[in-house]
């Protein structure tokens, strides 16, 4: 069971089915029965489950675990009429891609724009489920709800636009400042700007829909806690900082070990939609470096190279921090 | 409807009262604004544009030439065509192959431990640009429709709360169906299915909305021939890039009504790009604030 464990990911899941399963068996399939069973008469028992997991299964593994190998060509010198047979080169992508200026320049500004939607982004869903959770009136806070989960379900390219009609060359603040006699500014063309641009439209887009999760957070905090706080004579803040907060902990831990995961890939189509704005100087992350060196430019392995590099990154990331808040006592993401 | 302060709350004061009050109105307008600004401009004239210096505030002269022009006909007509199809086609497959995937691991089956960890690591360490692009070359699928349903078929969040919500179905109902000789199939259709319909209903606007109508990245990437183009990439064409609307024959010929103004014909793309989910929206947000997918996200 322990060794089970070890391998599953997202406790949540797993820990529910561990307990849920013996509740579950059918009455055929006692668990002791289960055990005696052979893994044939397992499978042939349960032929038309299978059958119904067909589809699903057969997509994860062509269209995610098989392509898993196609790293190979970072290994390769991947030439397209010879695929997969190309020639193998050992490191060789590797030590090109870090003697590339342009990669490292991927990197930096990839980490750049992370840190600071980490800094900026990440505590805005907390702050904004506070006010809507310290919300008396329920018809408000669906109102409130409604309006700020809409930007999450609008795409990319859509944002974009709007963000041009607000802050672009002929938008609403460049009028703005027309008006008053500035200099009317793109602030989507600026170079210097591209970040916080960037920072700024996750902001605009996600902030309510993040919300959600905390809320639920808040509102499986047991309101008897609030009510045992204010009659031993804590006062507002008091309880917000000894019941509220100690609710959210766990959830954030975790939300913050899954976002240190993602550093290295930020929003991949909100960038190469915007990327040719600012120039690939300001505008160049990661996944648009092996977007436009591999897809666009033909660089096969050096791309799928820089790719291997993130997702490898990322997953220590992801093992490093579940570490780490396994050490202060978290669940983390993997039990 | 109106909840009640518990007695042990005290009352909040004025000051903080006006500040929660500000800060809502405040993000709720930042929120609301832009798409305003966008309908009023695909609503203008040349007149209201000029006057408005690129952007307008309220249409002194409201006109739907802008939609008759991309409605008419060309590149934009043709492209919606696409993405409907492509969102019907594909949120049925995705429900479906979903659907089926999450009951067989909602029960005891031999393997079912081992294909839900399959899925839930593909949340960790996805696949690569590179390699799915080779995986789509590889299978013939470049420049085909299949490129933009096949590969996105399945998404393992969707698939995790499906699977937890079947979980949560009281045991005593599959079971007296299994006594009176119901088979798995008849159960799933018969029983666990119809229970399901509102996570279901969700589940399928998820997709429908995020998987396959906004769906850009994967067009661009599999798809070449731009008359097979999705509506997003014709928007980014049009909208942001600012390539002349091919097409339109409304008001190719001399004489009649002058041409819209180019910015309301790309705010009427954004529009028209926009408007499905406005329309499904009401029925996806009932669900979110009743918090039905939180008991699910946190399983």
């Amino acid at each position: 069971m322990a060794r089970e464990r070890s391998v599953g990911v997202l406790n949540s899941a797993i820990a529910a089915e561990s307990d849920e399963w013996p509740r579950t068996t059918t009455a055929t399939a006692t668990p002791v029965r289960r055990q005696q069973q052979s893994f044939l008469s397992r499978v042939k028992r349960d032929k038309t489950m299978l059958l119904l997991a067909l589809p699903g299964v057969l997509y994860l593994l062509i269209f995610v675990y098989i392509p898993q190998l196609g790293n190979i060509i970072a290994f390769q010198n991947y030439i397209a009429f010879q695929g997969f047979d190309s020639p193998f080169v050992g490191f060789d992508n590797f030590r090109q891609l870090f003697a590339t200026p342009q990669f490292w320049n991927a990197v930096n500004n990839t980490i750049q724009i992370s840190l600071l939607q980490l800094i900026l982004y990440f505590p805005a869903p907390i702050g904004l489920a506070l006010v809507l959770n310290g919300l008396i009136s329920t018809g408000l806070r669906r109102f409130v709800q409604s309006v700020v989960y809409l930007p999450h379900f609008i795409s990319w390219v859509i944002i974009v636009a709007l963000f041009q009609q607000m802050l672009g060359g002929t938008g609403l603040v460049a009028n703005l400042m027309r008006a008053v006699g500035l200099p009317a500014t793109n602030f989507l063309g600026v170079p210097a700007l591209f970040k916080w641009m960037m920072t700024v439209q996750v902001i605009w887009k996600d902030t309510g829909w993040g919300t959600i999760i905390y809320l639920a957070a808040l509102l499986s905090i047991d309101a008897t806690l609030y009510e045992a706080a204010a009659v031993d004579g804590a006062g507002r803040w008091r309880r917000f900082l000894h019941v509220t907060l100690p609710g959210l902990v766990g959830i954030t831990i975790l939300l913050l070990i899954l976002r240190l995961g993602t550093i290295l890939s930020v929003g991949f189509e909100q960038i190469l939609l915007q990327r040719d704005g600012v120039g690939e100087q300001a505008g160049e992350v990661l996944d648009t470096f092996v977007y436009y060196y591999g897809v666009a430019g033909g660089q096969w392995s050096l791309a799928a190279t820089a790719g291997l590099i993130k997702g490898i990154v990322g997953l220590v990331i992801v093992l490093g921090a579940n570490k780490v808040a396994h050490v202060f006592g978290s669940d983390g993401v993997l039990s | 409807m109106q909840a009640v302060r518990p007695p042990w709350m005290e009352r909040p004061s004025r000051l903080s009262n006006a500040g929660k009050a500000v800060l809502l109105a405040v993000v709720c307008i930042i929120v609301i604004y832009p798409f305003l600004s966008v309908i009023a401009t695909s609503l203008a004239n040349q007149e209201d544009v000029t006057n408005g210096g690129g952007m307008v505030l309220w249409p002194q002269h409201p006109s739907l030439a802008a939609y008759k022009t991309i409605f008419s006909g060309g590149a934009v007509a043709n492209s919606l065509w696409v993405s409907v199809g492509i969102t019907v086609v594909g949120t049925l497959a995705s429900v479906t192959v979903t659907a089926m995937l999450a009951y067989s691991i909602s029960r005891p089956i031999v393997g079912g431990r081992v294909i839900l960890v399959m899925a839930l690591l593909t949340l960790l360490f996805p696949p690569g640009i590179i390699p799915s692009y080779l995986m789509v070359k590889q299978l013939g699928l470049l420049n085909t429709y299949a490129a933009l349903i096949v590969p996105v078929v399945l998404n393992a969040f969707n698939l995790v709360v499906l699977r937890q919500f079947f979980i949560n179905i009281p045991q005593e109902l599959t079971d007296s169906a299994r006594m009176d000789g119901a088979g798995d199939v008849t159960i799933l259709l018969r029983i666990v299915l119809p229970l399901s319909k509102a996570v279901l209903a969700v589940i399928a606007l998820f997709y429908a909305v995020t998987t396959y109508w906004n769906s850009f990245f994967q067009a661009l990437l599999y798809i070449n021939d731009n008359a097979k183009w999705p509506l997003q990439l014709v928007a980014r064409a049009y909208v942001l890039q600012g390539s002349p609307i091919l097409g339109s024959v409304a008001y190719s010929v001399g004489g009649g009504p002058p041409p819209p103004p180019t910015q309301a014909i790309q705010m009427a793309v954004v529009v028209v790009a926009i408007l499905p989910i406005l329309v499904v929206y009401p029925f996806l947000q009932k669900y979110f604030t009743q918090g039905v997918l939180s008991g699910a996200i946190k399983g």
